[in-house]
């Protein structure tokens, strides 16, 4: 293997527009070697930003760095370039699966094996989902066998909860998806003690996406898209999926508010969805 | 007082700028662009500062020292000064342009609240 690296090294330093930085991140990625793999995919990502494929090797190498949220939003780049690239369904698949939402980790398979049907990887994958398997503790999803077979696991109680943001980083607190009468739909929230406090921080919120929006038309400012804060301790940021729904992202000081604010984003997008599938 | 409002509205795209009694949402004082209903506003503002205060505490994020409301054609901004965390002291809040620089208008706030507006 390790000759293999030094073969593909050499190859990419010949030719550094070529697309050999594919497998020697992956085999980068097999050996472990995880920063030296990430530095090869974000190189090869700087000079091929269209390609599925480096957003699918970047993916990896992020997953076996436990940053699952990246990771998302590689897989979902993939995706958006290549509808059937089969590894970032798979890895798509296995985030889903990892934190519980097992409909969509089945219809991200489902699509991989509409593109692949002979992938024997893909229905082994449905296989551990069917048979109740729990995800095991370190995963990360390669090209075979498909990402489910070894996804990590989450708590048991915090899955229904984190169904709603699945895929994001934090899903099982630090989000809170409520009603207009402040009832909680998704979501937890902990305080820095560790306390359950999602029900009082939503009876709190029971009216704030109406008073916005009135403050909002009153200043002749249009819709409210988004109230971002911070506190002494946090920030916070609030955002509206419909126009019944408010969703809290909740995350430490140290998260400017920009960065919360696109988290928020995508949270409210994947709000937005569940909404519509419960409705 | 009204220095403090002067150097907020100064500010490319700020439309206006009031300090507002937390507790009550009365204006205590103001310079805003004809047709902002201050009245109305700072009593909205204030409301809105007093669910957020709770929420965050709740939420284990503390008191709230700079919040604004993102809208399709401009932005609230308010900073709680001395004593508005309590539901006491008061509100610096600005109205601003959507292309306003937040960060500029964010500095300017607190500027006014740390001088004790």
């Amino acid at each position: 293997m390790a000759d293999d690296i030094r073969a593909l090294s050499a190859q990419l330093a010949q030719d550094p527009q070529s697309l050999v930085f594919l497998r020697l991140g992956e085999a980068l990625r097999r050996k472990s070697q995880l920063d030296a793999a990430l530095r090869v995919a974000t190189i090869g990502l700087e000079r091929h930003p269209h390609l599925a494929d480096a957003h699918d090797l970047y993916a990896r190498i992020l997953t076996d760095k436990h940053d699952y949220e990246r990771a998302f939003d590689e897989w979902d780049m993939a995706v958006r370039i290549a509808p059937n690239h089969t590894g970032a369904l798979k890895g798509l698949a296995f985030l889903y699966f990892k934190v519980g939402d097992v409909a969509q980790a089945e219809a991200h398979l489902e699509a991989a094996r509409k593109v692949e049907p002979d992938d024997p990887s893909i229905e082994q994958a449905f296989e551990m989902m069917r048979g109740g398997a729990r995800p095991s503790a370190a995963a990360p999803p390669s090209p075979a066998p498909a990402a489910p077979a070894t996804a990590p696991a989450a708590g048991g109680g915090a899955l229904d909860q984190a169904r709603v943001f699945a895929g994001l980083d934090g899903a099982n607190e630090g989000l809170l998806l409520v009603d207009g009468a402040g009832r909680v739909l998704g979501g937890a929230l902990r305080d820095g003690g560790g306390g359950d406090v999602t029900e009082t921080v939503a009876a709190y919120l029971a009216g704030v996406s109406q008073e916005a929006a009135r403050t909002a038309k009153l200043l002749g400012l249009g819709a409210w898209n988004g109230l971002s804060a911070e506190g002494q301790h946090g920030n916070v940021h609030l955002a509206q999926p419909t126009s019944d729904a408010l969703l809290l992202v909740v995350r430490e000081r140290g998260m400017p508010l920009g960065r919360l604010s696109i988290l928020a984003q995508r949270a409210t997008a994947m709000a937005r969805r569940w909404l519509e599938r419960e409705t | 007082m009204n220095t403090a409002l002067d150097l907020i509205t100064r500010v490319r795209g700020v439309r206006g700028a009031m300090l507002v009694s937390a507790e009550d949402g009365l204006v205590v004082a103001e310079q805003l662009m004809e047709g902002i209903k201050g009245s109305a506003v700072a009593a909205l503002a204030a409301s809105l500062a007093g669910k957020l205060r709770r929420a965050m505490e709740a939420a284990g994020t503390g008191t709230s020292v700079f919040w604004h409301l993102q809208a399709e054609q401009g932005a609230l901004l308010v900073v709680p000064g001395g004593g508005a965390n309590a539901d006491g002291g008061i509100l610096v809040v600005a109205v601003a342009e959507p292309d306003v620089n937040i960060g500029l208008v964010r500095l300017e706030l607190l500027r006014a609240a740390e001088a004790g507006v």
